[in-house]
């Protein structure tokens, strides 16, 4: 099996990796001190198996399961006992390692790995903009006046009330966030917060918790920000 | 008296293989002192929290080296931490400073 291992620690990854050497089902072919390393290796190539911590700076282990697409298996590497629960509500996770890991523990949780299934990638999503036109009608004043989807740039709720923002016109509608995003294509938009919806296309930068689109720093929320991450075209 | 180092776990993961065992010491050195310096910072602004973090990732090395005493301590300690309480701090400072001892006392990395 391909495996990579993702852990800041440089002693961990030695072991890890001594450990892999010793098992004669695993090959090893990149490790990563930091998430989003492997994330961009993951957009080019393969693994069958991740050996993943999960205390990492910036970015968890668990913020990588969340932000990659369709998981391979993994089996978590780590020091701390209390994630174990929250571990196993990931179906690709198939093990939970507790530092210092021994041989005998290893090879038995990569034996359960070999008789699990393969991660299959099951998600082959027809385009929302192939499904649909590229407009939105929204009714403002008794007039149902037509916006050029991939125009708009944000949306933001504001009580009873959403702000469509295009880049040549903005919009006050009577409507929800829930409404309008199940109108507009997933490919493009993307809730990043409780009040605030993007156009991804159009995201000049990202600092820590906001976003700039266009002229307007927009907040994300810290349970948005894999998905945000997810779709970002990581170079 | 002072615990000392057991390296049983360095050698049955090593399977007699001296190689790495020297190897993990070297990577154990290397980065020592530099996640100590990031403890020391953390607990010197109070930022327990990310000190609680250091604590974590130390003891993984605490461990390795078979401290088994200092590796409780650490564990109550880093749970001191996450609470904003940092009484042990005096004490996990002696487990540093045996590890570091420790590492320094190796012939075979000098």
């Amino acid at each position: 099996m391909k495996s990579l291992i993702i852990d800041d620690e440089a002693t961990a990854r030695l072991i890890i990796n001594q450990l892999i050497e010793k098992n004669p089902n695993l090959e090893l072919e990149a490790e990563f001190s930091n998430a989003m390393q492997a994330i961009k290796y993951l957009n080019q190539d393969s693994a069958d198996l991740i050996f993943l911590d999960i205390h990492m700076p910036d970015f968890t282990g668990f913020d990588f399961i969340q932000t990659i697409k369709n998981p391979p298996n993994i089996i978590l590497t780590t020091s701390d006992k209390s994630f174990a629960i929250e571990a196993f509500e990931y179906d690709c996770i198939l093990g939970y390692l507790v530092k210092p890991i021994t041989q005998e523990r290893f090879d038995k949780a990569v034996q359960k790995a070999l008789k699990a299934k393969p991660s299959i990638k099951t998600e082959d999503p027809v385009s929302d903009l192939n499904k649909s036109d590229n407009n939105l009608y929204v009714n403002i004043d008794r007039r149902l006046i037509k916006i050029d989807i991939p125009s708009i740039y944000l949306i933001e709720a504001k009580g009873d009330y959403i702000q469509i923002k295009t880049f040549e016109k903005n919009y006050t509608v009577h409507s929800t966030l829930k409404k309008i995003t199940d109108k507009l294509p997933d490919e493009l938009f993307l809730k990043i917060h409780r009040s605030f919806v993007i156009n991804t296309k159009h995201i000049i930068d990202i600092e820590d918790n906001s976003v700039l689109i266009e002229k307007d720093v927009v907040p994300v929320s810290r349970s948005n920000r894999p998905e945000l991450m997810k779709r970002l075209n990581l170079l | 008296m002072e615990e000392q180092a057991n390296f049983s776990y360095i050698q049955q993961l090593s399977g007699g293989d001296k190689d790495f065992e020297i190897e993990l010491l070297k990577v154990i050195k290397r980065e020592l002192p530099g996640e100590i310096e990031v403890f020391r910072k953390n607990t010197q602004n109070r930022a327990y929290k990310n000190a609680s973090d250091s604590v974590h990732k130390l003891k993984h090395k605490i461990s390795i080296l078979g401290f088994e005493k200092a590796y409780h301590l650490a564990e109550l300690y880093e749970a001191e931490l996450r609470e904003g309480q940092n009484n042990k701090q005096p004490e996990f400072e002696e487990v540093l400073e045996k590890m570091l001892r420790f590492i320094k006392s190796q012939k075979s990395l000098q």
